[in-house]
């Protein structure tokens, strides 16, 4: 039977590809929705408990979950605009205003 | 034929795991932007599907909307707005940094898997039966979903929507033309 | 309080007026009348005190009791081993003591030295009243610390008015410093004196490791008591004893500087080089008698030099032209006889001999201070002559005091030098210590030595105040008789040249011994050796027979007629110096040789002062070449480590901390990577993290 082992393990690849994308993408568009998929991970896993565990608290967590993450995108592509503007590029290497 | 119905569920979540699965290494690895958003919004699509096998028909519908219908969109107006999509003939991936971050989420993932393993899942009431129904009552999903998230979570429920303003005033101001040259460090006529 | 409780402040007397003289007379330029008041203050009050004390120190204690006058510790030290073995304490006073001996001589050192201080205020009128100051002020210096030397009560005491002496002589020889042969003269006083001072010290530090103790009242009853345990350290305390005397009081073979100490003032060498500070060491020899009795070997030395003394400075004598010289040589001649009486056993006689040696031998040298101030300062004899019909003071005194020195009877010196030479005599004819045979050469030579000292006086005197003078009719003008200052003390002197002599008239040779004052007197000092009353070490009073003794007594006599005889034939009359001269002719280089005084010092300056100065040289050479050499070395060695030092601090010390700085540099360049700014270089650190916290977790979780 799928249990909640299946899904919890599900979650891991998925949040583990997501990690590998953040780390590794030039493009900073890119990097965001690797991102988006980290979070789409961690809704899986709460879900799967949530079944499990026969409480409705994990489904709202994981709206609250997809609330935030809304509010990050948006965000985080009105970064892309400022960086855009500022470098001209959306490579995150251009990004380095603060390294040494 | 009798195989497939009687572990219909199983084969289903298989294969939609494993789709999931697809798209998200396709986010990761191609390299048209483009390319990489609707591999993600087939991603979306496959989690919908699987909420749905766990009896979070709200949930999935708010995936599909919000997610799908909102996000996804969103990126595709900002890739369409910068212009610069493509990033030339450079690398997708850093040169260096690759074949170390994927060792680092591979054992990462190893270690957690570790812990999962040695782990034991509590036991609990589970079944469809208790996503759909508030005090005994069955209510549907939805209406489960909203009691507990009005009547448990309200102040949550509240705090969140002030995050949203905050998030909707902070897009604005990056959003503006001034604020970008000013986070440049130069001089801004008033 | 009785006077001779004060015997300390006899020394003190002279030495305030030194200090008077020297700070503040000699500083403000006062008048020479108060210089010389002051003087005489200084010196007649501590004559006054001086015979004072003796005389109630006689009344009251008598002559047996040495009366010691303790006045504080000086030197104290902790104890040490001596040589038996047991502890002693070093504790030094300076104290003072009145004896038999020190009373005698404290009686004619204050007298005389007043007499002198007298004639010194006519003899030095000429000189500018600062130098007068400065003269009066040394002369004393001198009697404080002659006195001090006189009256000690231990042998450092002792030492110091010693060495207080020997720098006095020096201050005063080398009066006219200005002249450097008077300078030079003095340098040679007290270095020569130096040379014997050594001795004396080791004396002391011999006395101390063998007794205990430096007092006199200490040493001498414990020597006494044991002679058998102290022989041995006897000899060696005597000999190193002698040898301070040889330096001071002028023997062989330091008496060198004696005749060139004739550079100073003529009061000067009458009274320091005449009465006084030379008769310190036969003091030194008479006080510490026991000692020199308990060894004969020491005797016989002291015997020796004292008699080769005497006849080798006469026979110098016999030639020299300038009338101080003459004096000179005479003086270490009859220092000679001293000894001579010490080292045969006669204390008494070498004391008695001290006594009227002071009277007529500083009689002469004021005499011929006399004369020199008469001829204008010159002192050669061949330039003078007839002075007696100009100066007939002076003339008759020294003609008195020359009677006394060649020994004619009833003169002073007749009773002391005849006693000296019948105890040789007698010590010969006794045996004394088996030396019986070199006691009877000594006797001989001491015979000869009165001839000879008959002929060069009386030499003295014809060539001086008879015939024609001779030294030019410029000088002839200026002849004249001193001042009563001058001419006082030489009056003085010379009534007790004729009759200071009948205290120690040999009373035995008329079966009275008690007549003899001298030997009553002095008797207190002579202390029973051991168990020996009579015998032993000390002479036998019956080798000699009575009819021998008288015979001897004209023999002596006869010898000093014959000399002066001699030297009349020579030196008055018609014939005067052409006998000499011919003589002379006929033994010219023995003339040559007397005249040159034996080419000693020439002898000692190619000798002894060229090998000290060859010697310093190649000290010198040592100490530039060797010793510089290993200093310099250290400083190369120094600079060379030290900049080996540098570069290893340059290279390796500062290149371990350069290091550490390019250490931290690499690392920072490394670390700096992971700053760059790069947002996904701190997520792909922050994985990275976490796996590590997981791990570590895992692993407590499963141990």
């Amino acid at each position: 039977m799928i249990g909640a082992t299946h899904y919890v393990a599900l979650s891991l690849i998925l949040m583990c590809i997501g990690l590998v994308g953040v780390m590794v993408r030039r493009n900073f568009i890119t990097v965001l929705m690797s991102l988006e998929l980290m979070f789409n991970a961690v809704n899986l896993n709460l879900i799967a408990f949530s079944f499990r565990l026969g409480d409705l608290t994990g489904q709202v967590l994981a709206i609250f979950v997809i609330t935030i993450a809304a509010a990050e995108a948006a965000i985080g592509l009105g970064l892309i605009i400022a960086l855009v503007r500022l470098k001209d590029t959306v490579a995150l290497e251009e990004a380095d205003e603060m390294g040494g | 034929m009798e195989y497939l119905i009687a572990n219909f569920s199983a084969i289903l979540f298989y294969l939609v795991a494993v789709l999931a699965v697809a798209g998200a290494v396709g986010v990761v690895t191609l390299r048209s932007p483009v390319h990489a958003a609707v591999a993600l919004l087939e991603t979306f699509i496959m989690v919908a599907i699987l909420f749905v096998l766990r009896h979070a028909e709200f949930l999935a519908a708010v995936q599909v909307l919000v997610y799908a219908g909102g996000i996804m969109v969103l990126y595709l107006f900002v890739i369409m707005l910068v212009r610069i999509t493509d990033l030339g003939p450079g690398t997708v991936f850093l040169s260096g940094l690759a074949p170390l971050a994927i060792l680092g989420g591979v054992v990462l993932g190893c270690l957690i898997a570790i812990g999962i393993l040695l782990g034991s899942m509590a036991a609990g009431a589970s079944g469809a039966d208790a996503m759909t129904m508030i005090g005994g009552e069955t209510v549907g999903n939805t209406e489960a979903v909203g009691w507990v998230l009005y009547m448990k979570y309200l102040v949550p429920f509240e705090v969140v929507s002030v995050v949203l303003l905050v998030a909707m005033i902070g897009a604005i101001v990056f959003g503006r033309r001034d604020a970008a040259l000013a986070g440049a460090g130069e001089e801004v006529e008033p | 309080m009785k006077l001779y409780d004060l015997i300390w402040l006899i020394p003190i007397l002279p030495l305030l007026g030194a200090i008077f003289n020297g700070l503040v007379s000699n500083r403000l330029g006062l008048s020479k009348s108060v210089t010389h008041a002051v003087a005489l203050l200084g010196s007649g009050l501590a004559w006054l005190l001086g015979w004072g004390a003796i005389v109630q120190w006689v009344l009251d204690l008598g002559i047996h009791h040495t009366h010691i006058v303790r006045l504080f510790s000086w030197i104290q030290g902790g104890s040490l081993r001596i040589l038996d073995g047991s502890l002693a304490e070093v504790d030094i006073a300076a104290s003072f003591q009145l004896d038999a001996v020190s009373a005698l001589m404290v009686s004619f050192v204050t007298f005389v030295g007043f007499l002198i201080h007298v004639y010194s205020i006519g003899y030095m009128h000429d000189e500018s009243d600062r130098a007068y100051a400065r003269y009066f002020s040394y002369l004393n210096l001198f009697m404080f610390s002659m006195l001090v030397l006189v009256l000690g009560s231990n042998l450092v005491v002792l030492f110091v008015g010693w060495e207080g002496v020997g720098l006095c002589s020096y201050l005063l020889i080398g009066f006219y410093f200005e002249k450097d042969w008077c300078a030079a003269a003095g340098k040679k006083a007290f270095i020569v004196n130096r040379i014997g001072d050594w001795g004396f010290l080791l004396a002391i530090f011999a006395t101390f490791m063998v007794f205990g103790s430096l007092e006199f009242s200490e040493v001498f009853p414990a020597a006494a008591a044991h002679p058998e345990h102290f022989a041995a350290a006897a000899t060696v305390i005597g000999l190193l004893l002698f040898v301070g005397a040889i330096g001071k009081s002028a023997q062989i073979p330091l008496y060198v500087w004696l005749p060139d100490a004739m550079a100073g003032p003529t009061p000067v060498s009458a009274l320091i080089h005449a009465a006084t500070m030379v008769t310190a060491g036969v003091y030194m020899v008479v006080r510490c008698n026991v000692i020199y009795r308990l060894s004969p070997t020491a005797m016989l030395v002291v015997a020796i030099v004292g008699g080769l003394t005497a006849i080798f400075a006469a026979t110098i004598g016999l030639v020299q032209n300038d009338i101080k010289k003459v004096l000179a040589y005479s003086t270490v001649s009859q220092l000679g006889y001293m000894f001579l009486g010490a080292g045969v056993g006669a204390f008494v006689a070498a004391i008695f001999h001290v006594l009227t040696h002071a009277f007529f031998k500083a009689c002469l040298f004021l005499g011929s201070g006399s004369v020199i101030h008469a001829c204008g300062g010159e002192q050669d004899i061949r330039k003078m002559g007839g002075l007696k019909k100009y100066m007939p003071t002076t003339y008759w005194t020294f003609l008195v005091a020359t009677l006394a020195i060649s020994g004619i009877p009833i003169f002073a010196g007749f009773f002391s030098k005849d006693e000296i030479l019948f105890k040789a005599f007698e010590a010969g004819a006794s045996d004394l210590n088996q030396f019986g045979s070199a006691y009877y050469v000594l006797w001989i030579l001491g015979m000869v030595g009165a001839v000879l000292t008959a002929f060069y006086m009386f030499r003295l005197v014809f060539m001086t105040f008879h015939g024609e003078f001779r030294g030019g009719e410029e000088a002839e003008h200026h002849l004249h008789e001193s001042p009563w200052t001058m001419t006082m003390p030489l009056v003085v002197l010379g009534v007790l040249s004729i009759f200071g002599g009948l205290v120690g008239i040999p009373g035995k040779l008329f079966n009275h011994p008690e007549w003899n004052l001298m030997e009553w007197f002095l008797e207190p000092i002579l202390l029973p050796i051991g168990h020996a009353a009579e015998g032993g070490h000390d002479v036998s009073h019956h080798a000699v027979s009575l009819g021998m003794e008288w015979g001897l007594v004209f023999l002596s006599v006869g010898v000093a007629t014959f000399g002066i005889w001699l030297a009349y034939r020579f030196y008055m009359g018609a014939e005067a110096f052409a006998r000499p001269q011919r003589l002379a002719e006929r033994f010219p280089l023995a003339h040559k040789l007397l005249l040159n005084k034996y080419w000693m010092d020439e002898i000692y300056d190619a000798t002894v002062i060229s090998g000290m100065v060859k010697g310093s040289r190649v000290l010198w050479e040592f100490d530039a070449r060797v010793v510089d050499g290993a200093v310099n070395g250290t400083a190369l060695t120094t600079v060379g480590s030290s900049f080996l030092s540098g570069i290893f601090d340059l290279r390796v010390v500062d290149g371990a901390v350069n290091l550490i700085g390019t250490c931290y540099d690499v690392a920072s360049r490394w670390f700096r990577k992971l700053q760059v700014g790069f947002a996904q270089g701190y997520a792909m650190v922050m994985v990275f993290g976490a796996a590590f916290l997981l791990a570590v977790y895992y692993l407590f979780k499963l141990n």
